[in-house]
């Protein structure tokens, strides 16, 4: 079996695969792939359907048994499951990369100045380019933050966007994750499976490295240390083995060789933050934490949390220690202020944004407002504090009794929703049924910001596995995909 | 080291090894019950479960295949063998950095294998092949640890987790059998008491090495001394106390000098009163009442143990 065979849109490993409206990742046209994707279709039509069931057996295993699970939650036996993921890689080429990673840079660096101005002149307020209510009334907005100075101005040091591909076949972002964006270990333990079965591909299709992440991160933290310390002792903050991604947490602490705490761990002392060792106190200068603001600290913000360190944010005003992401970022990545990204990048940097954002309607606006509730039916609604795909309308795939739900809620609170048009994210071919079926996916890169911004070439491709779904949230049927970014 | 991790470390290997315990003695037990009369199953069982430390909600109901089920399959029976192993990966979980990828492959394999192994219920069989696939399993992550895990710290932390573990466990075995059968140490055990004699010697896996040093010549006065003060078996309790106390001192060195004095006392003298000690003297006193005092020595290092490393009061640490 051939390129020439699979070709063939009757062929029937794509006897299902139908071709609408959303761009195809995979084919140009019925039965005619893309050049660069060539080769991969060529090594996968050549291997029998035993074999590639086989090869997918053996990398669940290798899954399972690393251990790289997630949790579900509110089941009580199989709570562990691996994150599915599909064979096929999804490639990107070269010319694209480059736009992704001059946009993300571009992106990234205007929101840290945001985050710094807004915390302190405001200046962007006083001209009214953003209104204050909208950053007022966020919800992840911390006063705490207000004139705070933070090493080398880096409110934002890790960063996992959401970009998808329009059916123009453009990346345009769908959502910045600037808190504690996770995924990463996927992205990089999907490499070392698919290096594993797939070997001689990689060495056909020529894939750039993605496995300099961890000493990127690493030396990232490294260059946000406070002053006066040279050799700070770095740890990573995970709220324990019962968060879905603690494997994440465990995973990239060993790959960094750093220690990873939990709240218990530490302890405060004179605004000096130390971890409990079996020789003493040691002290601690620089925190990746990937405990939510809310939870961090029961002094100064949820007094329930038990997750937290108890003084930790004084010794972090009194520069005592690090934290990335810092306290209050969340704003900057609120699903209404995100309506505001290309204005913010237009003001600090003087240019036009390289990628663009989806076409957004505010709902606190009586215009747009108006015109949303009028087309609920064509229209995803969003709640904007929330993640993960939860507290989503999206109109056409709803009954009219979800409309009428978000109708409501839409009036009772304009502020907390905004809404975009539907948009039909690229299709990429996954293996499912031993035949190529065509799937929704979206990409999330991961970019790093220190001394430099670094973007590891790649991220995670998610799948909505079901069949026709926009969402891809691995906690609502969610798979992911290998990323290839190819060097030419 | 974070004192977290110790922790888990210690407990990790504390409960593999108890795992392998569990799993030996029912095994040994399985099969003794073949040759015997029901009457005497019950004192068989009564004394299983004593080894186990008389684990909760589990009354000898006299089906001895049942109990067996439970101690083996109940993961809600926090003594069962299904229970220890998912117990000894929940802490490996929560150091899943501190230790190598293949111990975790190993540990995590075994934990897959008890969990989805699924017993036939209409079918009355030994479970021997799972109970030696669990041996087999701990043996195989014990490997792995000491040929792929630094030997440092949290090295040092398993091994001290591996031999608490299994000196107490000697010790309360050799309590129960001297408490059942020794009768006069001149006067040669009946075929049944015999037979349990082996039985311990087979719990321990002492019974080869036994017979090397002993030949087979079965006494329960040299079962005692062999399992109590052998220098050089494995299981001994000798042989346990020494590598504890070794481990100790070597995290001892890691951690400064001024700290810990009262461990290294509490330790040294369990380990010389061992290495000294005579086994005519010890069966001349009251037997029962000298490994009582074992296992309180053991009880006092562990607590020790928690205090200069785990629990410590922050205002000491500060002030030192």
């Amino acid at each position: 079996m051939g390129l020439a065979e699979i070709s063939r849109f009757d062929h029937p490993v794509l006897h299902n695969y139908l071709v609408d409206d959303a761009y195809d990742e995979t084919f140009e046209s019925p039965g005619k792939p893309r050049p660069h994707y060539a080769p991969l279709l060529e090594t996968f039509s050549s291997l029998p359907a035993d074999e590639i069931r086989r090869r997918k057996h053996s990398a669940d295993l290798a899954f399972l048994n690393q251990g790289i699970t997630f949790t579900v939650y509110g089941r009580d036996e199989g709570t562990e499951r691996i994150f599915p993921y599909d064979l096929l890689p999804r490639l990107i080429t070269s010319a694209e990369w480059n736009r992704i990673e001059r946009g993300l840079t571009q992106r990234i660096t205007a929101l840290n100045l945001f985050l710094r101005d807004i915390y302190h002149e405001g200046r962007i307020l006083s001209d009214g380019t953003v209104p204050r209510e909208i950053v007022y009334s966020c919800k992840h907005f911390r006063r705490q933050m207000r004139g705070l100075q933070v090493p080398r101005n880096v409110y934002v040091a890790v960063v996992g966007s959401d970009l998808i591909r329009v059916s123009s076949g453009e990346f345009v972002v769908l959502e910045d994750n600037l808190r504690v964006p996770s995924g990463v270990s996927y992205m990089l333990t999907n490499r070392r499976v698919m290096k594993r079965i797939f070997p001689n591909l990689f060495r056909r299709q020529g894939v750039r490295p993605i496995e300099h992440y961890t000493q990127a991160l690493l030396s990232t933290l490294r260059s946000l240390s406070p002053e006066g310390r040279p050799e700070p002792t770095i740890v990573l903050l995970s709220p324990g083995v019962f968060n879905s991604a603690y494997f994440e947490h465990a995973y990239l602490a060993r790959q960094m060789g750093i220690e990873l705490v939990e709240g218990r761990d530490l302890v405060t002392h004179d605004n000096v933050v130390y971890m409990r060792t079996t020789t003493g106190l040691r002290r601690v200068d620089v925190i990746y934490r990937r405990v939510d603001d809310d939870f961090i600290d029961p002094l100064a913000f949820r007094s329930d949390s038990v997750l937290g360190v108890s003084g930790l944010f004084n010794a972090y005003r009194a520069g005592n220690v690090t934290l990335a992401n810092a306290f209050g970022t969340g704003v900057a990545d609120d699903k209404a202020l995100y309506a505001y990204v290309p204005k913010i990048i237009k003001y600090y940097l003087d240019e036009d944004p390289i990628l663009n954002n989806v076409e957004t309607y505010l709902l606190n606006d009586s215009a747009q407002r108006n015109h949303v509730l009028q087309n609920l039916d064509k229209l995803v609604v969003k709640a904007v504090g929330e993640s993960g795909g939860y507290g989503m309308l999206i109109g056409p795939h709803s009954t009219s009794a979800e409309r009428q739900e978000f109708y409501d809620r839409i009036v009772a609170d304009p502020r907390n929703y905004i809404a975009q048009p539907t948009i039909t994210f690229s299709r990429a071919p996954c293996f499912i049924d031993d035949t190529l079926q065509p799937r929704h996916v979206d990409l999330r890169p991961y970019v790093l910001f220190g001394d430099k911004v670094t973007i590891v070439p790649g991220g995670l491709t998610r799948v909505a596995l079901r069949r026709g779904s926009l969402v891809v949230n691995s906690s609502q049927g969610g798979g992911s995909k290998d990323t290839w970014v190819l060097n030419q | 080291m974070l004192s977290r991790v110790a922790d888990n470390l210690y407990w990790m290997s504390r409960y593999l090894e108890r795992s392998e315990h569990a799993a030996r003695l029912l095994d040994v037990n399985l099969n003794l019950m073949l040759d015997e009369s029901t009457s005497s199953a019950d004192r068989r069982w009564r004394r299983v479960l004593a080894a186990l430390g008389n684990p909760p909600n589990l009354a000898w109901s006299g089906d001895a295949y049942q109990v067996a089920q439970i101690l083996t399959f109940d993961p809600g029976n926090r003594s069962s063998i299904t229970a220890c192993v998912a117990a000894a990966r929940e802490n490996a979980r929560q150091v899943r950095e501190e230790i190598s990828s293949e111990q975790w492959q190993r540990l995590n394999h075994l934990f897959h294998q008890v969990t989805r192994h699924k017993p036939n219920e209409t079918d009355d069989v030994l479970p021997s092949d799972f109970l030696l696939a669990v041996i087999e399993g701990v043996h195989l992550i014990q490997g792995v640890t000491d040929s792929t895990m630094s030997h440092g710290e949290g090295w040092h932390f398993i091994q001290v987790g591996r031999y608490m573990e299994r000196a107490c466990a000697t010790v309360t075995l050799l309590g129960l059998y001297h408490r059942e059968f020794w009768g006069h140490p001149d006067q040669t055990p009946e075929a049944s008491e015999y037979l349990e004699w082996i039985g311990l010697l087979r719990s321990c896996t002492a019974f080869e090495a036994y017979c090397k040093v002993y030949t087979a010549d079965i006494s329960p006065d040299r079962i005692i001394e062999f399992l109590l003060l052998n220098p050089e078996f494995p299981h001994s309790v000798r042989y346990s106390i020494d590598h504890l106390q070794r481990a100790l001192e070597a995290i001892h060195g890691e951690g400064g000098k001024r700290r810990g004095a009262q461990l290294t006392r509490l330790a040294g003298r369990l380990q010389a009163s061992l290495s000294f000690g005579q086994i005519s003297e010890i069966l001349s006193q009251d037997v029962g009442a000298y490994l009582q005092d074992i296992l309180r020595q053991c009880r006092d290092i562990h607590e020790t143990i928690y205090e200069l490393y785990v629990n410590y009061a922050i205002q000491t640490a500060l002030a030192g």
